[in-house]
């Protein structure tokens, strides 16, 4: 079985984001830039997959020479090989899925675990498009997954609950937070990381359907309001809640 | 939970290279994750966090500048100092063990070592499945441990050892120990392991430092150990020496994780913190200490840096070693002293990791040899006079 994992490259959560002059992206200068988040767990989900039935593992990335960053860390936490699609410019959603899909269907994998969703445009739909220009079936938000032959039994999270779902290969698995602990990347995977090469591949232009026309920072929080100290404060409290907050 | 995201007013980083970034990303987050959220219970019950032992061995953290066919990484040295560093930013009672583990334990048995003893030690040290300490102080020998009185005298078919050490990182958990004594008034390394007859290692009590790490006498009465347990490369104060200089490297780059988070927390709270209508860091006099603790920390790091790339080139002087360690250490305890004034009387709680921090460091500073030993090194490098012997 080959197994593809697509990874993204992105801003710590934790760092502080500046608009770029352009004011249509953030600017790169001091942002130090992770693995998506959801991504590891999709490479964990990967690698035991793997781990239980055999096969190999690639992961794939759309973007820069900076890009290789991440995966190397999809290498060192154990990920067989790894193919750059290397372009600098901007690509919305279905650009990237379209190019994440001729490779896919390259690589002949059969089962592709993405992350829920790319923690810096947030539009959680990179892994659907993909599904959908492959023809292949597509579960979301996995929170348990389990192969048996060709059946998927996989585990949605929902409002208030779980949701138990079937399907078959080939599919796409969107991984959320819970599906599994994903592993360190430990000294010996950075070193054996080392040796593989990222194979890099050039991308047709961007075909973008949608373009970003401006960026803005959210507008700062408002101060907070201290209204009393003790419980002949709750009715006022009540209705600033009700009539101004708008949130009972 | 929130990422630790470093402290770096110089741009260190860019002069690390894509490995050690990856290792020190990894470690960092492994002690995120893994060691901050339980080490003030440790510390609070005294205990060493023993589960923690195979996680550190898969992520490959037992003697990591050794050969891939022991099981290690087999990384460099500023590689080795970062994972010091970051694990001491979890508590130095886990460096510590690490320290041991590698600079004190591998490091001789690879140097020092036969085959057969390579061979089957070293993997299983590497893998964290066995555990080691090493023994050198003894309760009337510290500073002066050329003057130790344990002592191993040839019988037949092996050695037998008599005397005591004191203050031994990881005594009571090791399944083997690395022993110094005289043979013929020579100092040797020997491997004495757990349970052989007439050897004891009880834990000592009552430490206000180090409290998440295990402390403990060696005890030998009349322990014979088979002739291939003496390691047979060792010779003369000399090889204990070597052994410390490795431990003493890793110190340098671990107290810089105690001034990391010490910093970071002293700076977040300064802040938040409200006095006067102002928050505290808007003071004078709290800036000044917050600078002071920075400016610290850069110059330890840079420090760090240039001897991990005089060790990687084998260039280093153990006089540059101690003057490492003797700046780093004293100037880490400074820091996590004034991070503690910062914090005024929050600073004293375990909510908070700064007094456990400024603890530790009492011990990091005085073992590895103390601060007036690493001067005194250094002092009779540079004048040609030895003041201490
Ligand atoms: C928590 C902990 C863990 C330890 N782990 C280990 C271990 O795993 N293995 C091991 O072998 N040892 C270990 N040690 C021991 C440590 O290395 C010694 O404590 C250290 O070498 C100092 O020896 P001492 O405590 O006997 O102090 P002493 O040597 O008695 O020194 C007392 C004071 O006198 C000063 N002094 C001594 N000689 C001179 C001189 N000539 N001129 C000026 N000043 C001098 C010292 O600097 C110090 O301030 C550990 C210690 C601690 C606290
Ligand atoms: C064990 C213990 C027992 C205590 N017992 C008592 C008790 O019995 N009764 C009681 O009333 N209190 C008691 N205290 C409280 C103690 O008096 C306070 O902790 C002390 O006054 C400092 O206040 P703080 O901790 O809130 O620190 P903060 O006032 O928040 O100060 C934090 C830091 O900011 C600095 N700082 C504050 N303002 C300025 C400024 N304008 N310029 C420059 N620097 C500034 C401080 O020097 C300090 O370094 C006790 C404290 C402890 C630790």
């Amino acid at each position: 079985m080959k197994i593809a994992v697509c990874v993204s490259h992105v801003p710590d959560t934790a760092t502080k984001i500046n608009i770029g002059s352009d004011g249509k992206k953030i600017d790169p200068t001091g942002v130090t830039y992770i693995i998506n988040p959801y991504d590891e767990f999709a490479v964990e989900e990967a690698l035991k997959t793997k781990e239980k039935f055999g096969g190999e593992t690639v992961a794939i990335c759309v973007g820069d020479d900076a890009v290789k960053e991440t995966l190397r860390k999809a290498l060192a936490m154990g990920i067989d090989n790894a193919v750059l699609l290397k372009d600098s410019i901007y690509r919305d959603s279905i650009s990237i899925a379209k190019a994440l899909a001729d490779e896919i269907k390259n690589q002949n994998a059969d089962l592709v675990f993405f992350g829920k969703q790319s923690v810096d445009y947030d539009n959680s739909i990179t892994g659907q498009l993909t599904a959908e220009l492959l023809g292949y079936n597509c579960v979301t938000v996995v929170v348990g997954f389990q192969l048996e032959g060709n059946k998927i039994i996989a585990e949605r999270e929902v409002e208030g609950g779980k949701e138990i779902v079937e399907t078959s290969l080939p599919a796409v698995i969107t991984a959320q937070k819970g599906l599994n602990e994903p592993r360190y990347a430990s000294l010996k995977g950075i070193m054996a990381a080392k040796k593989k090469v990222i194979e890099e591949k050039p991308l047709p232009p961007a075909e973008n359907y949608v373009e970003i026309i401006a960026m803005k920072k959210p507008a700062p929080k408002q101060p907070g309001k201290i209204i009393g100290t003790d419980s002949s404060a709750v009715p006022e409290l009540v209705r600033l809640l009700h009539e101004e907050a708008k949130v009972i | 939970m929130q990422r630790f995201a470093g402290v770096d007013y110089f741009d260190i980083e860019s002069l690390l290279n894509e490995d050690e970034k990856m290792v020190r990303n990894s470690v960092r987050e492994f002690v995120d994750v893994e060691i901050i959220p339980i080490i003030e219970k440790h510390y609070r019950e005294n205990s060493f966090p023993m589960h923690i032992v195979p996680k550190l061995g898969e992520l490959g953290l037992f003697g990591i500048t050794l050969p891939q066919k022991y099981g290690c990484a087999e990384m460099n040295n500023v590689a080795y100092g970062l994972v010091m560093q970051e694990l001491e930013r979890g508590d130095s009672g886990v460096r510590s063990f690490v320290s041991v583990q590698s600079s004190l334990v591998m490091y001789p048995i690879f140097t020092f070592g036969s085959d057969e003893q390579k061979d089957y030690w070293l993997p299983k040290l590497a893998s964290g499945e066995k555990i080691g300490c090493f023994g050198l102080t003894e309760p009337d020998f510290g500073s002066n441990p050329g003057g130790m009185v344990t002592r191993a005298e040839k019988v037949s078919g092996g050695y037998k050892l008599n005397g005591a050490k004191m203050w031994i990182t990881n005594g009571t958990l090791a399944d083997v120990a690395v022993v110094w004594a005289k043979l013929d008034g020579e100092i040797h390394g020997f491997l004495v392991e757990k349970g052989m007859p007439g050897f004891s290692a009880p834990e000592m009590k009552g430490k206000h430092s180090l409290k998440a790490s295990v402390t403990s006498e060696l005890i030998f009465q009349d322990v014979v150990i088979p002739e291939k347990n003496i390691l047979p490369g060792s010779k003369g104060l000399k090889s204990p020496l070597m052994c410390l200089n490795q431990a003493r490297y890793g110190i340098a780059w671990g107290v810089v994780g105690s001034m990391m988070e010490c910093y970071n927390t002293a700076l977040n709270y300064a802040k938040s913190r409200v006095q006067f209508g102002k928050p505290i860091a808007a003071y004078q006099m709290t800036q000044e200490k917050l600078v002071y603790m920075l400016n610290e920390i850069t110059k330890s790091q840079l420090l760090n840096l240039q001897l991990g790339r005089l060790k990687d080139l084998g260039k280093v002087k153990h006089t540059q070693i101690s003057m490492a360690k003797r700046n780093n250490c004293e100037k880490a305890l400074e820091v996590a002293r004034m991070s503690r004034e910062i914090l005024g009387a929050n600073g004293i709680l375990d909510e908070y990791p700064v007094m456990r921090h400024s603890a530790n460091l009492e011990s990091v500073k005085t073992y590895e040899g103390t601060h007036e030993m690493h001067t005194l090194i250094i002092g009779e490098d540079i004048t040609g006079f030895s003041a201490f012997e």
